[in-house]
This record gives structure tokens, C-alpha cells and sequence, in this order.
């Protein structure tokens, strides 16, 4: 029966049955306990790293991904600050200039005012000094021409005949000089 | 002669024969490599999930990346209620795919190449999968052979053929990761031997045939273990969510 299913004779070696029972026994012991050892030690491990590196990964993302979310509502804060601090700027600022604005009017008015009354002072005092320079004419008139007379004539001439000319004169030339 | 071609299929003992009783069940070279590719999947994992850096390394990231390949691929064909089997469906990918590979390895024996290995496998899963049918779904789970919407007269062949097919999964799972692993061995032997025959110049083209041929085979390595899992968790699909 051997020589059959040998190689030699041309047969096929598979179908010698010599060895059968002992090739399904060492497959059953060697398939049996590689199932056993990887179904029980290694797979779980394997499954169990893989687990942790995927959970790992998921908390990462969900880490950055907070991160992320956090710095966008900073941001925005600080868009915010700087918003109102700008407004707040210009608030102090057209304060300020209301302010520089009012006083420099106040400061206006009361210059004006003071600058009225000297201008209203002055111009009284032209007045008066216009008003009285006729007459002070007159005065020096009569003097002067009451010396020259002494001198000239050596005479003492009666001032209110002097007086008299001199009016006389004036009054004669008063649109000439003054133009009242 | 090494030459011929299924030599290398030979099962013989390594060490003492151990039996049980009537039976045989001898440390062969066919079980060396069972534990050798367990062992390496064992190692590779552990490695893989010792420690757990948030950035992980090398061999950590294959390990992850490895992980979610299944789960994806359970989730995807049978759904969330699968979740309970994907140990299971993770254990027989990395051990299929691993007997495959390490099969690619010059002077060292296919696991997956022995039909009786790989029929074992189909019908475990067949048997499970029939097992949480039922239990699912009580007998409700024989509506799976009726399909919706077929015209009474049809019924009978309909259901003969749906029993046919069910019956069939485990050979057809069997048999296909097999056959790709014996056919896929075998053509490499042959070409190997003509390299051999034919000398250094005539040689040169079955050689770079056989490089070619190894990168193919290295790819139905994974194809083959990659289809043996979806099947699986296609059948479990059948057995969790009942649409017919």
C-alpha cells in the first residue's frame, strides 16, 4: 500500500493515509494552542493599543480643538477692549476740545470787553482833550501875543482887550483849523 | 531520484514513533513546520504587542496593520456580528498564510500542500459554521436552501442544488487551497529539474521562468490565504445574518 501512494511510483504522497492521523493531531495541538495564546494574550493587547492610540488622537483634536475655541473668544475680548477703548478716546478727547473751546471764548468775551472800554476811555479823553484845546489856544494866544507886544512895544498891554482879537480871530478862523 | 517532482510532498518521521493506542501520531516533518509557523506568528505577535508606543515601531505597525486588515475584512463581508470569531478567523489567516510562505522557502515542506490538512480546516469551519446556524436560528436556519422569489415549480431543483452547494463548501475550500499549493510547488520542481537537465545555456530560460514562477507563488501564498479567511467569514455571514 505504501509503495502506491509514494513518489517513486509516480502516486500522489497526500493520499497515503499513513500519516494522516498524525498530521490532524499536530494540527489540532499546534493551531489550538496558537488560537488559544493569540485569542487570549496577544489580540487583546494589540486591540487594546489600538483603542488607546485612537482615544489618545480623539482627545488631542478635542484638546486643540477647545484650545482653538478659547483663543477665538480672546480674541474677540480683545476686539471688544479695543472697541471701547476707542470710543472712550474719543469721548476725552471731544471733551477736552469742548472744553479748550469754551474757555478760550469765555477768555474772548472778556478780552473784548475790557478792549471796549479802554477803546470807550480813549476816545472820551480825545473828546475832552478836542473839546478843551480851543480855548487852552486862546490862553496861549493871548500870552504869547501879550509878550510879544511887551517886547516889540514895550508897552503892557490890557489882556482882556487882547482876549477880545484873539476870540475875535478864532472864531473867524474855527472852521479853518477845527472843522466843527 | 530528487527530481521527480511530488518527492518533496513526502511526510516522514522526524525522531521516535509516539503512538496513542492504534494510532500513529509521529513528530513528522509535516508537524515541524506546523509548529515552525506558528511559533514564528506567536513571536512575530508578541513582539508586535509588548510595547505600546503612540508612534509605533516596525514591527509593532505590522502587527496593527495585520490586526485591522482582518478586522476590516470581517467587518466588511460579515458584519458586526462576526466579532466574537474574529480570533478565530485571525488565527486560521496568519496560519495558513504563514504554512504558505514558509512552503516558499527552498527545502522545506508545505503545510497547506496536504489535502488532509487543509480538509481538516475546511471542515472545522463547516461544521462550526453549520453549529452557530442552528443555534442562531433553530431550524429557521434551513430557510438558508430556500431562496426568496423562486417559482414553486423551480423549488424542488433549487433546493436540491442549494444542499449540493452547501454540502460542497467544505471540499471546494479544501481542495482549492490544495490544489493552488501543490499545482503552484510542483510546476516550480519541474522547471527547477529543467534548469538542472538542460545545462548552463539551455537552462537560462526555465531559470528566469522559475524566478518569475517564484514571485507568483509567493502572491498565491497570500491570495490563497487571504481567500481561505474571506470564504470562512462569507460562510459565517450565511450562518449570523440570515437573507434569504
Amino acid at each position: 500500500m505504501k509503495e502506491v501512494f509514494s513518489a517513486e511510483s509516480g502516486g500522489m504522497p497526500q493520499l497515503n493515509p499513513e500519516f494522516w492521523i498524525s498530521q490532524i493531531f499536530w494540527l489540532t495541538l499546534t493551531f489550538g494552542t496558537l488560537y488559544i495564546i493569540l485569542s487570549k494574550l496577544i489580540l487583546p493587547k494589540i486591540s487594546a493599543n489600538l483603542e488607546l492610540r485612537k482615544s489618545q488622537i480623539q482627545e488631542n483634536i478635542e484638546a486643540a480643538e477647545k484650545q482653538r475655541e478659547d483663543s477665538e473668544s480672546k480674541l474677540k475680548e480683545y476686539d471688544q477692549i479695543i472697541l471701547k477703548t476707542k470710543s472712550e478716546a474719543k469721548n476725552i478727547f471731544k471733551d477736552a476740545r469742548d472744553k479748550a473751546l469754551k474757555d478760550i471764548n469765555s477768555k474772548k468775551e472778556v478780552l473784548e470787553s475790557q478792549i471796549d472800554l479802554e477803546i470807550k476811555k480813549a476816545e472820551k479823553e480825545i473828546e475832552l482833550l478836542r473839546k478843551g484845546a480851543p480855548e487852552k489856544i486862546n490862553k496861549i494866544a493871548i500870552e504869547t501875543s501879550s509878550e510879544i507886544v511887551k517886547k516889540l512895544v514895550g508897552v503892557d498891554v490890557n489882556n482882556s482887550s487882547l482876549s477880545a482879537i484873539v476870540e475875535d480871530l478864532s472864531k473867524k478862523d474855527s472852521g479853518k483849523y477845527y472843522g466843527s | 531520484m530528487a527530481s521527480n517532482p511530488m518527492t518533496q510532498f513526502e511526510v516522514y518521521r522526524i525522531g521516535p514513533e509516539i503512538k496513542i493506542g492504534n494510532f500513529d501520531i509521529s513528530f513528522t516533518n509535516a508537524s515541524l513546520f506546523m509548529v515552525v509557523s506558528s511559533l514564528a506568528i506567536l513571536i512575530i505577535f508578541n513582539l508586535g504587542s509588548k510595547k505600546n508606543s503612540m508612534i509605533p515601531n516596525k514591527i509593532q505597525l505590522l502587527s496593527e496593520l495585520s490586526y485591522s486588515f482582518v478586522s476590516k475584512m470581517i467587518s466588511d463581508t460579515a458584519g458586526s456580528k462576526a466579532k466574537p470569531y474574529f480570533a478565530f478567523i485571525f488565527s486560521l489567516f496568519m496560519f495558513v498564510l504563514f504554512c504558505n510562505m514558509f512552503g516558499m522557502i527552498p527545502y522545506t515542506f508545505t503545510v497547506t500542500s496536504h489535502i488532509i490538512v487543509t480538509f481538516m480546516l475546511a471542515s472545522f469551519i463547516f461544521i462550526g459554521v453549520t453549529i452557530i446556524g442552528f443555534i442562531k436560528h433553530g431550524f429557521g436556519y434551513l430557510k438558508l436552501f430556500v431562496p426568496s422569489g423562486v417559482p414553486i415549480v423551480l423549488l424542488p431543483l433549487i433546493v436540491v442544488i442549494e444542499i449540493i452547494s452547501y454540502l460542497s463548501r467544505p471540499v471546494s475550500l479544501s481542495v482549492r487551497l490544495f490544489a493552488n499549493m501543490m499545482a503552484g510547488h510542483t510546476m516550480m520542481k519541474v522547471f527547477g529539474g529543467f534548469v538542472i537537465s538542460l545545462g548552463i545555456v539551455g537552462g537560462l530560460l526555465p531559470l528566469s521562468f522559475s524566478v518569475a514562477l517564484t514571485g507568483l507563488e509567493i502572491l498565491v501564498a497570500f491570495l490563497q490565504a487571504y481567500v481561505f479567511a474571506i470564504l470562512t467569514c462569507i460562510y459565517l455571514n450565511d450562518a449570523l445574518n440570515l437573507h434569504h
